[in-house]
Order: structure tokens, then C-alpha cells, then sequence
């Protein structure tokens, strides 16, 4: 194994500067120590993977290369010039693009005010608005990357809001394109859409850094890798020369179980029942056409799909606040007693009261309150909690405490209850959540999206805490586009497609191949027992996943 | 982490907005050929060099501490009161309608009837905005400011119409009965045999606002619904999700912004005028929002602010009287005081969390 910084890429040719060269980079916030002393050579011309746990200071050394953290010491070399980047639009002009963890878009902008956000050719918007709507359709063919460029940004799921931070670096030709978790809430398919264009993109001399907790897509499309720990730079390797048994030791620093282990279900009665669920959005459109879905005490069932479906509804409508301006029809109950659909009674607060958690599949827009510090999050959905008020005011102490013990059970880092939510890296957001709606021991779970950008130890520790509250004889909702994480976690697996549900299959029996037409629409899949039915290129179009390799 | 130390953030910043503020209005009366440091000497020696000057800028302070709670309290929820004059104005209806319609036979009786008139109506003034913004989404800016003119053409109304009394040729209410008639300072002072601030109008409403700052304090940052407002203000969608109802908490916070600045009333209208005069407010609404924006939505941070924004109407009023600086120039003092800690008040803060980063980097070198 090589040492950082020493190492050469694939395909790269010795004499050249390297695209990118870290030199001795340290960057600390308080007491944190993000970055320390990191040393990286990215060759010219090759997808490079970073990999490390969550906090381990990937985001910041990507955001500091961005120009969004000035280093607290060392270099920066741009094709073997040193440059200081003071602010992002050094590094735009430098050749460097970025698709962030979390989105940086403008929620009521159109996808195509948002792409040419800050890359206006002049004070004139119509021009540059014509010539970004000629250019994404260009991109949008090359590489399969659809959104329609008039939509509001605000109504566009998570998955599309993805394609478009994707084609707004893309507009801007950047050279050196930094790619942080992009395929978090990506299908398998998108997600392969996504490499091919990288791929694509390598091929023309464009060099590519790509940050992801899934092992998988590293050995798949890098070149080489680096691996941080705790801040620093622990590896640097081939990818050809390293496994992912290997990469999860160096990133986690002990051995990891890449699968969870899980005794059959033992159901009992049924705790959620969905009948006949319609609705309708407030721009008319039908989002669902008539869900029926029943989940017992003590069952995890697995809701697949590409997003977009209707997934995103059916969970607000259960968790109590169906989208503004919606018709909703159809019958819920819940432990036998129906839950309102819409008007008083229909809130987030008394589905709670009723026993219901729910992990929401956005957690900086509605999990969490961002500027909140952590011990306010660890309260937030239960501030009417007994245990955390005192008559007429808030028990912050019993708060406090309860956030303290919470960080600490869940390995929640750096474990700091006064830090704001925001300063937090995204796997530990994600655990404060995690950690909260669990704890609670809801007889109903939903769950959007548990893992994503969440690394794969805390993956293991997060799926282990699901099948312990599904034996302690919960009822779980599960929603995820990870199609891995539902096969791994369901009992039994429905598949969502345009607000329907196309069917229920039995995780031990099905193939990804099956579900994969089911999420493309396809009900009848009878006549293709298996993956290698489908030719390659119907696999592509149809959206359909790919087996893991 | 945060860039630097709270106390720069919450002292230091507006300290130096305040020094360049005043350098510039420092330049500003060289121009016009007046000395700034007999101005200055004139302003603090009017406002803060004797009891009669205290007494003034306390009273001043008191209407700016109700005005500044409101604007802060709204603005928790991401809402923007700027109808505090409006809401202070019908506040003042509020009182003197307590007044006198009901009687009162002590004024320790008289100041809660006449608190609860006053946040009634103020409160009342400020839900109808709150209900169209919460329901229809019509922005409170714009349903505020219209909602200022309205007050003051209805109050107009019902003092020349239906308060004023008969054979009188002045736009203004009876005097509210002796009874109702609150101690001013002096007056408290004077009971423990002390002579200060006489002929004042600083009253016992001061202590009402500090009890005000006090419960705003315990109310955004102890309650529940503090927690609510707070996180409603952060994010709607968020609130929503955790079962927090944004019609609601818009509304109530909207109620407890507006009463605060109907609060005001009991200070002007009760403490001093003693009966229900035109334009009572005198702007003091307006003042609110800078002092909010100063004292960076903390109740304690409003306090300081308004005691700083009554030193300037005070000591303004004491230079236009003893100098020949006109009183436009003050109105150009305190516009750039506002100015300067308020809408500039990045142009201070950039440069010093940058110096702030700077010695923290060489202490980390060290
Ligand atoms: N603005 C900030 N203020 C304080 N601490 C911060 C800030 N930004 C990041 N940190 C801390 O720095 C560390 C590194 O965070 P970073 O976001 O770089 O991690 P990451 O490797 O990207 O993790 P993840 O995989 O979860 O996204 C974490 O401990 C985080 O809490
Ligand atoms: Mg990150």
C-alpha cells in the first residue's frame, strides 16, 4: 500500500502535474480537528475516491478545495500551479466544480434559474436562460439526465433535485469535478446513469473526485483511493490492488459487517392498515391511485421504488401532514383506530401521541433544526413530552441529559450536545435522528431513507437498532431507493411506481432483476425468473438496477 | 464553532457600529460649522448628566423597550412587525377606554385594567395581519405598514368624532380621571426622600418593561412555545413535521408582538400625556425595529439598545434646544446610528471575525 501522496493513477502519465495536490492541509473548528496535515495527489484523468467515516473531514477538505474553508495551514496545487482559493468563484475559474452533499439550490427557483445561477452571461436573463435550456437539453441526452427545466425546484423529489446540482456543475465545464455522496438517494440504475457520464467524462481528461460510503461504487468506477480517519489521511491506494473487506477495515479501523444478520419475523397483529389511499396534489395531479398496505407488530416491511412515485406522500399523509393544498381519500387505522386524513386531528403532534415515529427521508429540511443545537433536536417532534417540560416551562436540563445519553449510545460525533445541528457532518445528523425517533420505541416506525450519506459502520449499528425494535415486536415502515438496504432489512418487499403499489414480493425469493421491472412498471414478471433475462441496454432505459457486483 | 467570541459578537460589533455612526455624525456637524465635541458634550450632559435628563431618557427607553420586544418576538417566528406603530397607537385607544369607561378608584388597580386594554387592542391590531399571512400567505410587511395607516385615520376618527369632549377644539380624549394617574419616578423616589428627576415623565412603567424583558426572555427560551416559535421561525417544513401547526404559532406570536407594542401605551398615553392625544406614538414604533435589529433579538440586548436609542431622543432634543445644530441633524444621528448597527452591520462584523480567525490562528501557532 502506498503512502499518501505517492502514488500515480491509472492511466495517468508520470511526467504531468497532478490535477490536484494537497499539501500539509490542516483545518480545525474549535476544538475539532476536521483536517490534519493531508497529503493527496489526484493524477489527471482519473476518478479518485475518498472514503472515511462519518465527521471524518471529507466534506471539509472537499468545501476548504472549494473555497468555502480557508486551511488553517498547507497548499494547494491546481495542475501543479499553487493557487490560493479564497472564495468559490476562485475555484470555478480555476476549473473546479462541485455537487455538494446537501443541496445548494434555490427551492421556488425553475431548474433552469438555478443552473445559471451565478454563471448569468449578462444583466439580460432571457439569452442565458435560452442558451442553459439548449444546453441541458443536450446534457439531458448525452447522459440520460432528465428534469424538465421549468419545474420549481420546491417540487421536484430529492432524487431530481440531484440530476440538477449534477447539471449545474456540468454547465459550468468544470474540469476538475467534486462529487460529494451523489448517489445517496440515486436508484442503482441512476446511480450507474451517473458513472457512465463520469466515466464518460474521465475519457475526455476531466479528473473526477468522488466521495461515497458505498464501497461498492469505489471498487466499480475509481481509479484509486484514499481513505481518512478522524481527520487525517490514512491510505491512499490502487483500487485494482484493495478490496472492500480492506477499504471498511481502514476506514473504521476494525472489522465491519457488510450484512446485517436477522431472525425471521414472528408477526402478530396487524398495527398499520392502509385502505384505498388517493391523493391528489394541489396541482391536480394524482400522486396516489389507491395504496393498500397492511404492517403487523413485529415486521419490517420494505417499501422499494424510484423516487418520485409517491413515496415521499405516502409517508407525510401517514406521519400527519399531507402536502398543502392535497385531497386525501381512502381509510387509515392504526392499533385499530382510524387515523384523520385531513383537518384538526391531522397533525405530526397527535400521530405521535397515537405511537407513531417517524424518521423523516429529509433530514435537514424537516428532521432537524439546523441552527437548533443538538440537545433542542434530540426534543424536536416531543417537545409536548412529559419527561421534558416542567409545568410552564421546558425542562432543559432533562433535555440536555437525555440528548447527552442519547449521543453517547449512538456514538454520535463529536459528542458535543451544545453544537449547532448544522455543524454536525450529515451521518451524524443523521444518527441525532436516528437516535431520537427510535429511542421513543414507537409501535410505529416510518422510515425514509434511514442511511443515507451515513458511513458503513454506523449503517450496521443504525440497521441493527431497526431489527431490534421490529423483535421488540414494533411495526416498521420502510422507505428507501436503496434497493441493497430493503433486501437486507424487509420481511417482505412492496414496490412503488406511479403512485402505485405494483406488487409484494417475498425478499428471501425475489431477484433484484424482478423488482427492478416492478419499479420500472412492469407488473408481469412471470416470464423473467432472473437478472440475466434482461439485455444490457432495456436494463439502462428502463431505469432498471443493477446487480451488485 | 462559531467565528468569535459572543461577547464580540453581541458587545463588540455594535460598539464599534456605534463609534462610526458617531464619527460620521461627528463629520456631518463640522460641516455645517457647529463643534462635535460641544455637541457631544450637550448630548450626554442633556440626556445623562443629571436626574432631569435620566428621567427623560428613561422614559424614552420605556416606549422603545415595549416597541423593541415586539419586533423581536415576531421576528423569532421569521415574521416582520414592522406595524408597531400601529399596534402601540390602538394600545393607546385601549387604555383610554379602560379609563374612562371603568372606575378605578387607585392607580395600582388602573395599571393592570388598563395593560390588559392596552395588549387587547394592541394584540387585536395585530391579528388581523397575522391571519392573512398565516392563512393566505399575504405578506405581513406589507399588511403591517397598511395597517399603520389605518390605525392612525381610525384613530383620528374616534378622537374627533367620539372622544373628544363636547365644546372642546382639541383632537385629544378627556384627561383620564386623578385616580388612574400612575407615580412617575420622581414621585417614588421622592416617598423615600430623595429628590430626582422632577418634572419628568419617567414613570413606574419602566419596571413594568424591565418585568416585560424578563418574561420575553423566559418565554422564547424556557417555554414551549418559545421552542415552537423558534423552530417555526428556522423552518416551516420542519415545524410542520414535528407537529408543530404554523397557523397557529404565526398567530400567537403575532398576538404577543402586537400586545407588547400596545404595552407601550401604558408609558405615553397613561404615564405621561394622562389622556389619548393624535400621534401619541411618535414613532417609537419605527425605533423599535432598530432596536431590535441592535439588540440582535435578545431581550436583554433590546434593553441596552432602547436605553442607548432614548439617550439620542433625549440628548437630540436637549442640542436642538441649546446649540444651533438644527433638529433635522439629529433626526441624521440617530438615522445613522440605525444605519450603521442595523443594515450595515456586516460591514463591521466581516472584518472582525476575519481578525478574530487571524489571532486565533497565531495562537494555534504558538
Ligand atoms: N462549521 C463547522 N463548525 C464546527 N464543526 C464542524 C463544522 N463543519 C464540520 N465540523 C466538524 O468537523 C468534522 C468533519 O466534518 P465533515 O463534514 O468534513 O465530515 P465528513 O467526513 O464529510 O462526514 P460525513 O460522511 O458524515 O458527511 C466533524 O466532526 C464535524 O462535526
Ligand atoms: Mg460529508
Amino acid at each position: 500500500m502506498g503512502a499518501a501522496g505517492e502514488m500515480t493513477g491509472g492511466r495517468s502519465h508520470a511526467a504531468a502535474p497532478a490535477a490536484i495536490e494537497l499539501r500539509g492541509i490542516s483545518k480545525a473548528f474549535g476544538p475539532v480537528q476536521a483536517n490534519r496535515n493531508i497529503k493527496l495527489n489526484v493524477p489527471k484523468g482519473t476518478i479518485h475516491g475518498i472514503i472515511g467515516e462519518n465527521g471524518a473531514g471529507k466534506s471539509t477538505l472537499m468545501s476548504i478545495l472549494y473555497g468555502f474553508y480557508r486551511p488553517d495551514a498547507g497548499e494547494i496545487l491546481i495542475n501543479g500551479q499553487p493557487i490560493a482559493i479564497t472564495d468559490s468563484q476562485t475555484a470555478i475559474r480555476a476549473g473546479i466544480g462541485m455537487v455538494f452533499q446537501h443541496f445548494k439550490l434555490v427551492q421556488n427557483f425553475t431548474v433552469l434559474e438555478n443552473v445559471i445561477l451565478g454563471a448569468e452571461d449578462g444583466a439580460l436573463l432571457r439569452p442565458s436562460l435560452a442558451k442553459a435550456r439548449k444546453v441541458l437539453k443536450q446534457l439531458a441526452q448525452e447522459y440520460q439526465l432528465n428534469v424538465d427545466p421549468d419545474e420549481r425546484i420546491e417540487e421536484l423529489s430529492v432524487g431530481h433535485q440531484q440530476r440538477v446540482e449534477i447539471l449545474k456543475a456540468l454547465y459550468r465545464r468544470a474540469d476538475i469535478l467534486i462529487l460529494d455522496e451523489p448517489t445517496g438517494v440515486l436508484t442503482p440504475a441512476e446511480a450507474d446513469h451517473l458513472f457512465r457520464i463520469l466515466e464518460g467524462l474521465r475519457d475526455e481528461g476531466k479528473t473526477i473526485i468522488l466521495i461515497t460510503h458505498k464501497l461498492r461504487e469505489i471498487m466499480d468506477i475509481t481509479d484509486n483511493v484514499s481513505v481518512m480517519r478522524r481527520g487525517e489521511m490514512v491510505a491512499s491506494v490502487k483500487t485494482a490492488e484493495t478490496d472492500p473487506e480492506e477499504l471498511a477495515e481502514l476506514m473504521v479501523g476494525r472489522k465491519v459487517l457488510l450484512n446485517v444478520e436477522k431472525a425471521p419475523a414472528s408477526p402478530t397483529q396487524p398495527v398499520l392498515q392502509v385502505e384505498g389511499l388517493r391523493m391528489i396534489d394541489d396541482d391536480g395531479v394524482e400522486r396516489l391511485r389507491g395504496i393498500d398496505l397492511q404492517i403487523r407488530a413485529g415486521e419490517i416491511l420494505g417499501l422499494a421504488g424510484v423516487s418520485g412515485n409517491g413515496q415521499t406522500q405516502l409517508l407525510e399523509i401517514l406521519g400527519g401532514y399531507p402536502p398543502k393544498g392535497s385531497k386525501v381519500e381512502g381509510r387509515v387505522t392504526m392499533n385499530g383506530a382510524p387515523l384523520p386524513l385531513s383537518g384538526s386531528g391531522c397533525d405530526a403532534a397527535a400521530r405521535r401521541r397515537a405511537g407513531m415515529g417517524h424518521i423523516p427521508e429529509d433530514r435537514q429540511v424537516e428532521g432537524l433544526i439546523m441552527d437548533f443545537a443538538a440537545w433542542e433536536n434530540v426534543a424536536f417532534g416531543w417537545q409536548d413530552a412529559p419527561e421534558f417540560n416542567r409545568g410552564w416551562v421546558m425542562d432543559n436540563a432533562a433535555i440536555r441529559e437525555d440528548a447527552a445519553a442519547k449521543m453517547e449510545r449512538f456514538d454520535v460525533r463529536p459528542r458535543n450536545p451544545n453544537l449547532a445541528a448544522r455543524n454536525f457532518s450529515g451521518g451524524n445528523q443523521q444518527k441525532i435522528v436516528v437516535a431520537r425517533e427510535i429511542e421513543r420505541n414507537p409501535d410505529l416506525l416510518l422510515i425514509g431513507q434511514p442511511t443515507r450519506g451515513v458511513d458503513i459502520g454506523a449503517i450496521e449499528f443504525i440497521h441493527k437498532r431497526i431489527i431490534e425494535l421490529r423483535d421488540a415486536g414494533k411495526a416498521i415502515l420502510l422507505v428507501s431507493v436503496e434497493l441493497d438496504e430493503i433486501l437486507a432489512l424487509s420481511d417482505r418487499v412492496a414496490v412503488m411506481f406511479d403512485g402505485r403499489i405494483m406488487g409484494e414480493r417475498d425478499p428471501a425469493s425475489t431477484t433484484t432483476g424482478e423488482l427492478g421491472l416492478l419499479m420500472a412498471g412492469v407488473t408481469d414478471t412471470k416470464n423473467t425468473p432472473d437478472d440475466q433475462g434482461i439485455p444490457p441496454e432495456h436494463a439502462h432505459v428502463e431505469g432498471l438496477p443493477q446487480e451488485p457486483r | 464553532m462559531d467565528k468569535m467570541p459572543k461577547w464580540a459578537d453581541v458587545i463588540l460589533t455594535p460598539l464599534i457600529s456605534l463609534v462610526l455612526a458617531m464619527a460620521i455624525s461627528a463629520l456631518v456637524i463640522l460641516a455645517i460649522g457647529e463643534s462635535p465635541w460641544e455637541a457631544m458634550k450637550t448630548m450626554v450632559q442633556g440626556a445623562l448628566g443629571s436626574s432631569y435628563g435620566w428621567g427623560f431618557t428613561l422614559y424614552y427607553a420605556t416606549n422603545f423597550i415595549f416597541t423593541g420586544l415586539a419586533v423581536m418576538v415576531a421576528y423569532h417566528a421569521s415574521l416582520f412587525n414592522i406595524g408597531g406603530e400601529g399596534q402601540a397607537a390602538m394600545g393607546g385607544l385601549g387604555v383610554a377606554l379602560a379609563l374612562l369607561y371603568i372606575p378605578l378608584p387607585h392607580w395600582a388597580l388602573a395599571l393592570p385594567v388598563a395593560m390588559i386594554g392596552a395588549a387587547i387592542l394592541g394584540a387585536a391590531w395585530a391579528f388581523i395581519p397575522a391571519i392573512l399571512q398565516a392563512k393566505r400567505g399575504s405578506h405581513i410587511v406589507i399588511t403591517t405598514i397598511m395597517f399603520n395607516f389605518i390605525a392612525a385615520a381610525a384613530l383620528n376618527y374616534v378622537l374627533v368624532r367620539l372622544l373628544r369632549p363636547v365644546g372642546s377644539m382639541d383632537p385629544a380624549s378627556a384627561r383620564f380621571p386623578e385616580s388612574t394617574n400612575l407615580p412617575t419616578l420622581s414621585d417614588a423616589f421622592a416617598r423615600f426622600g430623595f429628590e430626582w428627576g422632577r418634572n419628568t415623565p419617567a414613570n413606574v412603567t419602566f419596571f413594568v418593561a424591565l418585568i416585560a424583558c424578563l418574561l420575553i426572555w423566559l418565554l422564547i427560551w424556557r417555554t414551549r412555545l418559545g421552542y415552537e416559535i423558534r423552530a417555526l421561525g428556522k423552518s416551516e417544513p420542519g415545524a410542520v413535521y414535528a407537529g408543530i401547526n404554523p397557523v397557529r404559532i404565526t398567530v400567537i406570536a403575532m398576538l404577543i408582538s402586537g400586545g407588547l407594542a400596545g404595552l407601550m401605551a401604558i408609558n405615553n398615553v397613561m404615564g405621561e400625556a394622562e389622556r389619548l392625544v393624535l400621534n401619541a406614538v411618535e414613532g417609537a414604533g419605527f425605533i423599535g425595529i432598530a432596536v431590535a435589529l441592535m439588540g440582535r433579538n435578545h431581550p436583554f440586548g433590546v434593553l441596552l439598545a432602547a436605553l442607548l436609542f432614548g439617550f439620542l431622543y433625549q440628548g437630540g432634543g436637549e442640542l436642538a434646544l441649546w446649540t444651533s445644530i438644527p433638529r433635522e441633524l439629529i433626526i441624521v444621528i440617530q438615522a445613522l446610528v440605525i444605519l450603521f448597527t442595523g443594515a450595515l452591520d456586516n460591514m463591521v462584523r466581516m472584518p472582525l471575525e476575519r481578525l478574530f480567525l487571524r489571532l486565533r490562528r497565531k495562537e494555534a501557532a504558538e
